[in-house]
């Protein structure tokens, strides 16, 4: 199994590689209740979610999710790769505009793709250079009002960002949406379930209310241990999803038992929350130990609570080759 | 169907090949597609299989009708939008935004689509095996909102796509995925890439390449994102990519993602398909007019809404004639048709390793989930470098994977019994019943007659509800498809046979539909129907 310590040849390694943040993988429970499901569903769910695919177990999920989010409705993928893949197509068509970070995961930069809309990439984190983009958008809008009336306008961050490690600065990032009059997408695929004082995400870790984001989207894969994804929003936006949602419609839906044990996970998570600031004392720890300890050539990135951390050269020489050469050494080491 | 002759000059060997078209009547064409074989100049006579498949026209009056039908709900959803409020939440806090949905899209799912919604996404409480417990619910104000009544019925499931019967609860196939959960956990949370192979996956697709016939394969956590993240690490910009008109969304999907250029051929119609190719490779690329990179032909084994199987022998020689790659979708065809249920290399006895590129699904005759692509070795390890899915996507779960295995050896007959040879010869046997008896009523069906997929076509949207209804309250579970996931005049029912499924099964079905045929007028074809009852045993399974 790989839980806290995987088994590498003849190894047993300290697991700090895999996405398993609240340790759900070699939780019993959770193991006891995929059982359950499998006796009773058999392991395929044998058709899409339209042509009887739709479990009670799916069903559960959704609610469960919606309930535990405090939105009005949750839509679940088979996997976590397609929800935002498939979510980002469904809303924003050709003639639309997204602005989005130019660090967000490889799952979005696969959404937006598939969009067809005009992208418009600001540096990371950095809100002077969104705002500058949608200055110059509205600056565009004023000389062609009649096109202004029919452009969809997306703004696509991610709750922690997989390819840094730092945390997206919520309330600027909405203070902009309200000005411009933007939609907005939130990618909690590592932030659900890691952020936040009950594990609610980046929503309650900056105190904001969730109904402020349109679209909330998560993984299942991360802290809840199974495999999947979800949105999760108001009705209006989610139920959309059903019928244009290309991962969902045209596609087996997921197997029962792996969306039993993400409700017993979640389930878990509702009763227990001091796993939360267990995980946040462990990552902090981990962020003081590596500042301090690490040799003057290499550093750590990202946010002192974030799961993810990323270990960069201080000074990197500019040629990647090189240095990739320089950082495998490190890792065989 | 003979090749155009003018075009270019065949040789004596070749006008020999693929036969003529016989009798041409009522849209039933009976070629014979033999393996041309040739030694001193003679072809070797092989063993012949009539490739009957039937796309039956719509009748005049229907289309008309279905036409009018279709605008007259338009036009009734309209005024139904003027003079009645829509009871659908209405956006909150988003004064002043640019308005989310399409007009018509957000008018068509609300005044057309939620008429009808009661006839999808209807909830299941038990395994979907031959037969299936459905979860009964009303809709007190014409579909905007569901409630639950409490009860549950069992219905024969013609719906869900269990072709070998592997969807069940009970049996080895179970077992041994309860004992993989417990010693390697639901997920690994990794990508495959990164720490997400276990031994399991390596077994897996040891066994994937040793079915189908191939040096090495791949698999993946999900059948649409296989198709959807591979596509682009097999062909990208300057390549050329011959597809079916009647493709998946995922190789839609793929192939858009992957940004290469797209041309579409006429649905399995082997003339359009050499125009095509044959103007590629004369004029090129589009602007440079310099020779495209690679020709792909994507097309798949078993088309799910048509039912119709692919011309493989024929699509080969166009293959080698004009020097292009072949990426064969098996989605629906691994472990549903063949002798041995190895798919289409196997229903026409081609050599597997002259398809370059095999893809298929778990999620349908082995009653799993994932998805897998095969094909040689030094294809197979690119693949595992530069897919994206290998390198961002989450690895398949242990029991999936073991249930796969395990029906996999069954199918294989490796398990020691021949329950697999059984399964895969009664699924033949009750797919050509079934068509073979919706057909003496009258009734048309499209697609080959070997498919496991029978389409029943009703033409008009009203009628394809009806069916639904009425067949449930007879407890039936079936599917009805109509657009736009179909042409707009063409609305079907889908029936999708299973090895699970006895004889008085489907003859019950049978009653039923003969009884819908008759109140809803659903006897369309004009065909001369036969008076001879229809046979079910061994000598009408394709299996000689």
């Amino acid at each position: 199994m790989v839980g806290k310590y995987i088994q590498i040849g003849e190894r047993n390694c300290l697991n700090l590689g895999t996405n398993n943040y609240l340790g759900m993988i070699e939780n019993p429970e959770i193991e006891k209740s995929a059982l359950e499901c499998l006796s009773h569903y058999g392991v395929g769910s044998c058709g899409p979610r339209g042509f009887y695919g739709t479990t009670e177990v799916h069903l559960d999920l959704e609610d469960k999710l919606a309930e535990y989010m405090k939105c009005e409705e949750a839509v679940v993928y088979s996997y976590g790769f397609s929800t935002i893949a498939s979510a980002i197509p469904a809303y924003a068509k050709r003639s639309d505009v997204i602005f989005v970070d130019e660090m967000v995961n490889f799952a979005i930069q696969k959404g937006l793709d598939a969009s067809r809309s005009q992208i418009n990439y600001f540096k990371h984190n950095d809100m002077e250079d969104l705002e500058r983009l949608l200055m110059e958008q509205a600056d565009l809008d004023r000389k062609n009002p009649k096109k202004a009336k029919r452009t969809r306008r997306f703004l696509v961050a991610e709750g922690i960002y997989m390819n840094t490690g730092l945390m997206a600065p919520l309330p600027k990032l909405l203070e902009l949406r309200e000005k411009y009059k933007l939609r907005f997408f939130l990618d909690e695929a590592i932030s659900f379930g890691t952020i936040g004082k009950t594990g609610h995400g980046l929503t309650e870790h900056f105190n904001i209310d969730p109904s402020e984001i349109d679209m909330i989207s998560g993984s299942l894969e991360n802290s809840i241990g199974s495999i999947g994804g979800f949105c999760v929003g108001s009705h209006f936006i989610i139920e959309h999803q059903r019928l244009s949602g290309l991962g969902y419609c045209f596609s087996a839906s997921a197997p029962p038992l792996l969306m039993a044990a993400a409700i017993t996970a979640l389930d878990i998570m509702q009763r227990d929350p001091s796993i939360f600031q267990t995980l946040r004392d462990n990552s902090t720890f981990i962020h003081s130990q590596l500042s301090s300890q690490l040799p003057s050539d290499l550093r750590v990135h990202g946010h002192p609570e974030s799961v993810i951390k990323h270990i960069r050269l201080a000074n990197p020489s500019g040629d990647k080759v090189a240095d990739e050469q320089l950082l495998n050494e490190i890792v065989d080491k | 169907m003979a090749l155009d002759k003018t075009e270019y000059s065949m040789s004596a060997a070749e006008k020999m090949s693929n036969g003529a078209v016989g009798r041409n009547k009522n849209g039933v064409r009976v070629d014979r597609l033999d393996g041309h074989v040739h030694q001193n100049g003679s072809v070797k006579k092989e063993k012949r299989r009539p490739f009957i498949e039937s796309f039956e026209k719509i009748p005049l009056l229907t289309a008309a009708t279905t036409f009018i039908g279709f605008h007259l709900i338009l036009l009734m959803g309209y005024i139904t939008s003027i003079i009645f409020t829509p009871k659908v939440a209405r956006e909150k806090n988003r004064k002043g935004y640019v308005p989310l949905y399409d007009r018509f899209e957000s008018f068509y799912s609300r005044y057309v689509y939620r008429r009808l919604r009661d006839c999808w996404n209807i909830p299941i409480c038990s395994c979907p095996g031959s037969e299936v417990t459905l979860k009964d619910r009303v809709t007190h104000d014409c579909g905007w909102t569901f409630e639950y009544t409490g009860t549950r019925s069992t219905a024969l499931n013609l719906g869900s796509y269990n072709y070998l019967g592997f969807a069940q609860a009970e049996g080895s196939c179970s077992e041994d995925s309860a004992v993989k959960i417990k010693e390697l956990g639901c997920a690994t949370a990794s990508p495959r890439i990164e720490f997400g192979t276990q031994k399991i996956h390596q077994e897996l697709e040891a066994l994937t390449a040793k079915f189908v016939g191939m040096e090495d394969a791949i698999t993946f956590g999900m059948g649409f994102a296989t198709n959807a993240l591979n596509l682009p690490s097999i062909v990208s910009k300057g390549c050329l990519v011959v597809s079916d008109e009647k493709n998946h969304a995922s190789l839609i999907l793929g192939l858009r993602l992957s940004g290469a250029t797209i041309d579409v051929f006429k649905h399995n119609n082997m003339e359009s398909l050499r125009q095509v190719l044959h103007s590629a490779v004369i004029k090129g690329q589009p602007r440079s007019h310099r020779p495209w990179k690679k020709i792909l032909i994507v097309v798949e084994g078993v088309y799910s809404m048509e039912g119709s199987i692919v011309r493989l022998p024929e699509i080969l020689e166009l293959k080698r004639q004009y020097k292009a790659y072949l990426y064969v979708d098996e989605a629906h065809s691994i472990g549903a048709i063949g002798r041995n249920g190895r798919g289409v290399v196997d229903y026409f006895g081609v050599d597997p390793k002259e398809v370059d590129i095999l893809m298929g699904t778990y999620t349908k005759s082995f009653g799993s989930a994932g998805g897998y692509i095969a094909g040689s070795k030094a294809f197979i390890d690119h693949m595992r470098v530069n897919s994206h899915a290998n390198c961002y996507a989450t690895s398949m779960s242990s029991s999936c994977a073991q249930q796969i295995i395990s029906s996999m050896k069954i199918i294989m007959g490796m398990d020691g019994t021949n329950e697999g040879k059984k399964r895969i010869n009664q699924l033949a046997r009750n797919s050509r019943y079934f068509r073979r008896r919706l057909n003496q009523m009258g009734i048309i069906t499209i697609g080959n007659n070997d498919s496991p997929v029978v389409p029943m076509m009703v033409y008009m949207h009203s009628k394809i509800a009806s069916v639904v209804r009425r067949l449930k309250t007879n407890n039936i579970a079936v599917v009805g498809v109509g657009f736009p996931a179909t042409p707009l005049m063409e609305g079907r029912i889908r029936f999708c046979l299973s090895a699970a499924h006895t004889k008085e099964q489907l003859d019950n079905a049978l009653v039923h539909v003969e009884e819908a045929a008759d109140f809803l007028g659903l006897r369309y074809s004009r065909k001369r129907r036969s008076k001879e009852p229809v046979h079910y045993s061994d000598s009408e399974s394709e299996v000689e």
